[in-house]
């Protein structure tokens, strides 16, 4: 199943590719992400690219890897004067698989909620995070 | 002295710098040196939000930073000073002559410059900035990581023995 691309996953090394790929193997849900990477860019081509693609998807929220770097530094400078577009730092895959599969809900990208007021993906973007923050635990070994 | 690393970097925070450097060196704080930085309080808001709790950030022009840099150096934590740029460097170097050594980090590609490394693209001008701070008593070495072999600035402008 191919979808309209709704989010950008902007990451370092091949992270973002990787999550994407994990993604659309477990769901079968292809195409509702952009993968980038700031790989061999500098700040100023990190956002380049960030902008260009959300021009040319209409997506509204970027997913980044790692809040101190710099594809979070790049998106969120995007911020500023953009009120219809939002940036999920610390990304992972159940984050990315919330958003994916509840995206499904999501008809196209920049679609308005009841209110009007803000893009449907905003909301879901906001529980990816919960939900990606939520699925960050550690178990310990115990005795046999 | 605890100012441990002295680096030019383009992406001035980022991974490398904050988790790749800035772990192993425990850095408790990092001095961000550029006057357009300095100046708008956007961009440093949007520093501050990234840098991991534990980690103080100061933002100072050039000017500023000379006279910060008695205090930063007393600081008991160890710390790493940024700059964007080379010419940035070489005008602290100015104000502040005793600095001993000088990381590239990060020069990236952008019209103008030609590939010296995977991570440093350098005009004339540039390479002419590193070699006057080589020439005025400062170890220039290129290296990203700490993981990666320091090149001298020769092995540097020469392209690497192995890029």
């Amino acid at each position: 199943m191919s979808e309209t691309p709704i989010a950008i996953v902007l990451g370092h090394g091949r992270v973002a590719e990787g999550l994407v790929s994990a993604v659309e193997r477990i769901t079968g849900i292809t195409g509702r992400f952009v993968a980038l990477s700031n790989e061999g860019l500098g700040t100023a081509e990190i956002e380049e690219l960030l902008r260009a693609r959300l021009e040319s998807t209409g997506a509204r929220v970027v997913f980044t890897d790692l809040p101190a770097g710099s594809c979070n530094f790049a998106a969120c400078r995007l911020l500023r004067g953009r009120p219809d577009i939002a940036v999920v730092t610390g990304v992972n895959l159940p984050a990315l698989l919330h958003f994916a599969t509840s995206g499904q809900a999501v008809g196209g990208a920049g679609e308005r909620g009841e209110s009007g007021s803000e893009p449907v993906e905003f909301r879901v973007a906001e529980e990816a995070a919960e939900r990606g923050a939520s699925s960050l635990r550690m178990l310990r070994g115990k005795p046999a | 002295m605890t100012i441990e690393l002295y680096r030019i970097d383009d992406r001035l925070i980022h991974g490398q710098v904050v988790v790749g450097w800035g772990q192993p060196l425990n850095i408790g704080f990092i001095a961000l040196v550029d006057d357009d930085v300095a100046s708008s309080d956007w961009e440093k808001e949007l520093y501050r939000m990234g840098v991991p709790p534990g980690v103080e950030l100061y933002f100072a022009s050039v000017e500023e930073a000379a006279e910060a840099m008695q205090a930063w150096r007393r600081d008991q934590r160890p710390g790493i000073l940024l700059t964007g740029d080379i010419e940035t460097m070489r005008r602290l170097v100015v104000a502040v002559p005793d600095i001993p050594a000088v990381n590239v980090g990060g020069v990236h590609h952008r019209s103008g410059r030609a590939e010296k490394l995977r991570y440093v693209f350098l005009t004339s001008e540039e390479e002419r900035g590193l070699r006057a701070l080589q020439e005025g008593g400062v170890v220039v070495t290129a290296q990203d990581v700490p993981s990666a072999r320091p090149l001298p600035l020769r092995e540097l402008l020469d392209g690497g023995a192995q890029k």
